[in-house]
């Protein structure tokens, strides 16, 4: 059984959040606890990727509360998440192509020995954690345009394991990966969760958020639309939670399929 | 570089192996279609073909062009490769390269200074008015006319980066602003005299005569690039990462080596080593080192790469770039300084003409890409050099200036063209 604490590490409390004339958030709440991995769903354009930026820091909240270890907090760019123990890996990376690996893991908080950046320091430790996380990639030295998507996504993700996050926001970090690489990401949020790190994970892959999601907290429309035990839940229930109808395309198709096949 | 056989990976070795030869696969870190160099001459070579190929060109065209610069312009007149001709040359470019360290910093931005010609000028009338009008110390001047230039720099930073006006427009406005604010400062006279024996004048004009400083310093230099390079590996080694073969490292030093004590050869059959080639050498070692070594220069080449991912990495874009449009400010006012040593007045036509021009293409020339995020301020040494050189030629030729404009016209439109065709190798070869 999962180990939950009582405060949630994170927590958002009618977080609004608007771009000119569309409303991307409306009163959202969730809460992660250490421990604990947390699949964020909804459909394209639900306001999953604006909810993790406002955490992140990139795009600061309109209203309501953003609380860390039951304290409000003010997140208004992305040094004050990274303060606090947040680590992204966006949905659209945000990686330097000109830069190499090693530069881009380390990216804004380079490790420095008199002043100086120590590159031999910073070179070892990223062949480590590569290694660690079974990423194969030609070498640590080539600048990132030359790694193919998935690649460049294993690296966004190692990324965010440097320095001992509390909280890893991962944005559909397997969309672009290998079917090795995707059982190694999760594998590694079930790593993060032993060492009682909190995940919020997104995905579309239902499979995915079953296998390794404790909670699963759905958004439509920029609103809270339920938050469900994976235990306790089928992927029926979550699937029209995300959809909003019990009678959608999915259950559609469903039926559609089993009566041909029962033809 | 060289494959290293990785222990195996932690977490895995439990696993039960029923295909021996994936198992193999997965524990070598290391891709096996990496193209691996391999050791010796023969990889040397077979490196070198495959950074071409992929567009990798570096600073080869910008030597190539100044070795047939020095030929051409030999075969027409034998003056051209005198020990006195390159003297002029290596001292009368340290003004306009000076400016294009400058601008190689806002380039790695992937932005544009057009404001440097204007700022080297106003800032020189600045020095000479306080110096010579005001009777400061020549060195309170100079101090002042340099910071002036960082604040003026940091003024269209702040319009850029806080205001967001494009850097384009900002400083062109810029260059209209100093332009007359250097014509209002220098008055009526529209020229003032500088004392050519005081520190601003001996800018150009003091040579360290005993030959043991120019042979000195290429020793110097020579001996620090081997011991940093040797050291450096020996901690790579240590630490079990790839390094460079030391037979690299020798052959790297002997060509620094042969290209240091040539110049000093050089310059001691005429007069010696010129002060301005030391200075302008300490500021490009020095910028070389910010840019590479120093958190600050990975937030500027980052800034050129993705602005959105620099400020998501935490980075404070603003600040950052605040700070490179100041250090473009800055080197303007050295390089104004240098251009006012040289014809020893501060006048009015100071940071005119093709000035901005010839600093923007020395940058690119020695390889600045336009596109922000690469770049070295060794190019702007590069650059410079091709530019003055071609300069002096065609004045030893007595060919008139316009023509002059046009020939440098076209080797700015070349190197743009290497620039853009050298991108679009690159991108398709992965590098960019
Ligand atoms: N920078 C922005 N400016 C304006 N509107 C935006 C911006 N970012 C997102 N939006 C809008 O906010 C809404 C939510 O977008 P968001 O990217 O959060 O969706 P999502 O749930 O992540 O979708 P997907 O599953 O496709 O990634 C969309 O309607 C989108 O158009
Ligand atoms: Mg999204």
């Amino acid at each position: 059984m999962v180990h939950v604490s009582a405060t949630p590490v994170l927590a958002l409390r009618g977080v609004s959040k608007r771009f000119g004339a569309v409303q991307a958030l409306t009163d959202v709440e969730l809460e992660v606890h250490a421990g604990e991995v947390v699949a964020l769903v909804g459909d394209n354009g639900a306001g999953k990727s604006t909810l993790v930026k406002t955490i992140a820091g990139v795009h600061p909240i309109d209203e309501g509360v953003i609380e860390w270890d039951g304290r409000a907090v003010q997140i208004n760019r992305p040094h004050d998440a990274q303060d606090l123990g947040i680590a992204t890996v966006y949905q659209d990376l945000a990686l330097c192509d000109n830069i190499d690996v090693v530069g881009n893991l380390f990216l804004g908080r380079e490790l420095r020995k008199r002043g100086v950046l120590d590159e031999v320091e910073m070179e070892r430790r990223a062949r480590d954690l590569l290694t660690t996380l079974s990423i194969r990639i030609p070498s640590v030295r080539i600048p990132i345009a030359s790694l193919s998507g998935g690649q460049r996504q294993t690296v966004a993700i190692a990324r965010s394991m440097l320095g001992e996050p509390k909280l890893v926001i991962l944005d559909e970090p397997t969309a672009a990966l290998g079917v090795e690489q995707t059982a190694q990401v999760l594998d590694l949020v079930e790593r993060l969760r032993e060492r009682d790190h909190a995940v919020i994970l997104i995905s579309h892959n239902m499979a995915d958020v079953k296998a390794v999601a404790d909670k699963v907290a759905v958004l439509r429309l920029g609103r809270n639309n339920g938050v469900f035990e994976v235990k306790s839940t089928s992927q029926e229930e979550i699937i029209s939670a995300i959809t909003g109808a019990t009678d959608n395309a999915v259950t559609r198709r469903a039926a559609r399929t089993t009566g041909e096949v029962s033809k | 570089m060289s494959i290293d056989k990785t222990s195996p990976t932690p977490g895995q070795d439990e696993h039960v192996v029923e295909n021996p030869e994936a198992a193999a696969a997965a524990v070598t870190v290391v891709d096996p279609r990496l193209l691996v160099r391999e050791q010796g001459l023969t990889g040397y070579v077979g490196e070198f073909k495959r950074k071409m190929r992929a567009g990798d060109l570096g600073s080869i065209p910008v030597v190539i062009g100044l070795i047939v610069i020095g030929v051409v312009f030999q075969s027409l007149n034998s003056a051209f490769l005198s020990a006195e001709n390159l003297n002029n040359i290596t001292i009368t470019m340290v003004g306009t390269g000076m400016i294009s360290v400058g601008i190689v910093f806002v380039l790695l931005l992937g932005e544009i200074d057009l404001s440097v010609g204007s700022v080297s000028g106003a800032s020189s009338a600045i020095a000479a008015v306080l110096a010579v009008n005001q009777g400061w110390p020549e060195w309170a001047a100079v101090l002042f006319a340099v910071a002036a230039g960082a604040a003026i720099g940091a003024a269209h930073g702040f319009f850029f980066a806080v205001l967001g006006a494009p850097a384009f427009a900002v400083t062109l406005a810029g260059l209209l602003f100093w332009l007359g604010f250097m014509l209002q400062t220098l008055g009526a006279n529209g020229t003032i005299n500088l004392d050519s024996d005081g520190l601003i004048g001996s800018l150009t004009t003091y040579y360290f005569t005993d030959i043991a400083a120019a042979y000195g310093l290429a020793a110097v230099v020579t001996a620090v690039f081997f011991i940093t390079s040797f050291l450096g590996n020996r901690r790579r080694e240590a630490a079990g990462i790839p390094s460079r073969p030391l037979n690299e490292t020798i052959l790297r030093t002997a060509l620094l080596a042969v290209i240091c004590f040539a110049a000093a050869f050089m310059y001691n059959q005429y007069k010696g080593l010129p002060l301005a080639t030391v200075i302008f050498l300490v500021f490009l070692v020095a910028t070389d080192f910010v840019l590479r070594r120093t958190s600050y220069g990975r937030k500027v080449f980052a800034l050129g790469g993705s602005v959105e991912a620099s400020r998501r990495a935490g980075i404070n874009v603003t600040a950052v770039r605040i700070s490179v449009f100041a250090v473009s400010g800055g080197f303007a006012a050295m390089g104004g300084l240098f251009l006012a040593s040289k014809i020893a007045s501060a006048n009015q036509s100071a940071g005119t003409g093709d000035l901005l021009m010839n600093a923007i293409a020395a940058a690119v020339i020695g390889g600045t890409s336009l596109f922000g995020g690469r770049g070295r301020t060794w190019n702007a040494l590069l650059g410079v050099m091709v530019i003055v050189s071609i300069q002096y030629g065609l004045q030893l030729e007595s060919i008139a200036e316009p023509v002059k404009y046009m020939i440098t016209a076209g080797v700015l439109l070349t190197t743009v063209v290497i620039d853009s065709i050298t991108r679009r190798t690159q991108k398709t070869a992965g590098r960019a």
